[in-house]
């Protein structure tokens, strides 16, 4: 039973409105979490952040159906998995994290903030996590980047490059006032006049 | 070794927007996505060991006191990639109704009885080759709201990482010679129609396992980075 080369991949299918008990229960059902919101191990270094947001639909209304996956580099810019050749991973932070939202469309992830990764040619990209989102009504979930407000380094990023001007707030996170920890704020829209813009990869 | 994922590969997947399943209409991005370069970020993925997966949490039938109603299930399968090697280690989550059409969530309202034995989730790591296997029980079809007497063929919803963020998956494994295949807005959805039979099940009677239970092959085929094999001759 091997494989045979050019069959095709399979194709996706919608994660549904019943996802919680099995992807992200939190508690609220007799199964184990595999992955939770907090992606922060007690020796990572970084800057502690919160990333936080909400999710609307074309109408504007809250999607408190989807789930949220985010992937980021470590502080130093490195992904822990060993297809990454110049990792030297010196904790166990791991990346990778996963979320459901709420009632309001709201999310909220406990994480560090990631160092540059290089792009293709070598050059340092801006920092930024990637985002998918999935949900009821979306047959294939959608990518896209969350980059820092404020950054120096969003100027020259190569992938910012690529967006309109005008829609590239859509992808930066709005750091909020405050003292303590960051907090950033990411909302997503699906559809409509502030629909974020999503990568096709 | 160069990775690159051809985005050719993503027509196997449905449009986003598919009107007969309704709630894509507002869900649905509308301005066009923007096409980008693969770096690091893209082309690297989560790596999860023996902490996220148990010894038994492939066996969905053994998670309370008793055991669940229901016809009961082996699923088991290849996790490929799309140059035809095996996947391994790649995590694979399921969930789905129980043998009546019930989930445990508590959105469900469908009047079926729920099973105090049968939570409906499971989790598998395939092995040095890329094969899993799951001990469930046989789904019910339910009714849902898209439109009059709307109902969704029998199916098992499985959550597939590969080796690279780009290469997740979310799809749902149906069942051979459902009746209901033609009247499925998601299942149709898939508009080729090779692509969509991939979503089908095989029966496999050679590991069906006699006085116990029938088994169903998935095979799961993610995106391929294209790039050269070793040679081990």
């Amino acid at each position: 039973m091997s494989g045979i080369k050019g069959q095709g991949i399979t194709p996706s299918q919608t994660v549904g409105p019943y996802f919680a008990y099995g992807l992200t229960s939190n508690g609220k059902y007799d199964w184990n979490d595999a992955f939770t919101n907090n992606l922060v191990t007690p020796d990572a270094s970084g800057d502690r952040i919160r990333v936080e947001g909400r999710v609307f639909d074309g109408d504007g209304q809250p999607v408190p159906d989807c789930m949220l996956e985010i992937w980021q580099a470590d502080a130093q810019g490195r992904f822990s998995d060993p297809r990454d050749k110049r990792a030297l991973p010196n904790s166990a932070f791991k990346g990778f994290g996963r979320c459901g939202t709420d009632a309001n469309g709201g999310y909220a992830f406990d994480t560090i903030k990631p160092g540059p990764v290089p792009d293709p040619d070598g050059k340092p990209q801006a920092p930024h996590i990637l985002i998918a989102v999935f949900g009821r009504g979306m047959l294939l979930h959608l990518y896209t980047r969350i980059y820092f407000d404020g950054e120096a380094d969003n100027a020259a990023d190569p992938v910012l490059a690529l967006v309109p001007s005008d829609r590239r707030a859509t992808l930066i996170a709005v750091r909020e006032p405050g003292n303590g920890n960051a907090v950033y704020r990411f909302d997503i829209h699906l559809q409509g006049d502030n629909e974020t813009v999503f990568f096709d990869v | 070794m160069t990775l690159t994922y051809s985005t050719a590969s993503n027509t196997a997947h449905p449009p986003r927007l598919s009107p007969a399943y309704k709630s894509t209409v507002k869900r649905s991005p509308q301005k066009p996505l923007i096409i980008m370069r693969h770096t690091l970020s893209e082309l690297t993925g989560p790596v999860y060991g023996h902490e996220t997966v148990r010894e038994n949490d492939h066996d969905l039938t053994t998670q309370h006191k008793g055991e669940p109603l229901g016809e009961r299930i082996i699923v088991h399968g290849h996790v490929l990639d799309e140059d035809g090697r095996g996947v391994p280690n790649a995590l694979v989550e399921v969930w789905q109704a129980n043998a009546c059409g019930r989930y445990v969530h508590v959105v469900d309202q469908h009047p079926a009885p729920l099973d105090p034995n049968f939570t409906g989730a499971g989790r598998a790591q395939t092995d040095g080759d890329g094969y899993y296997r799951f001990v469930t029980v046989k789904p019910g079809a339910y009714p849902w709201g898209n439109h009059h007497n709307a109902w969704r063929p029998a199916h098992v919803h499985f959550s597939v990482f590969g080796h690279a963020f780009i290469s997740r998956l979310v799809t749902q494994m149906y069942f051979p010679g459902d009746p209901l295949f033609p009247f499925d807005p998601i299942f149709n959805s898939v508009t080729d129609e090779k692509a969509r039979q991939r979503m089908v099940s095989a029966f496999d009677l050679e590991n069906t396992q006699p006085e116990w239970a029938l088994c169903y092959r998935f095979n799961i085929v993610l995106r391929g980075s294209g790039a050269t094999p070793m040679e081990t001759k």
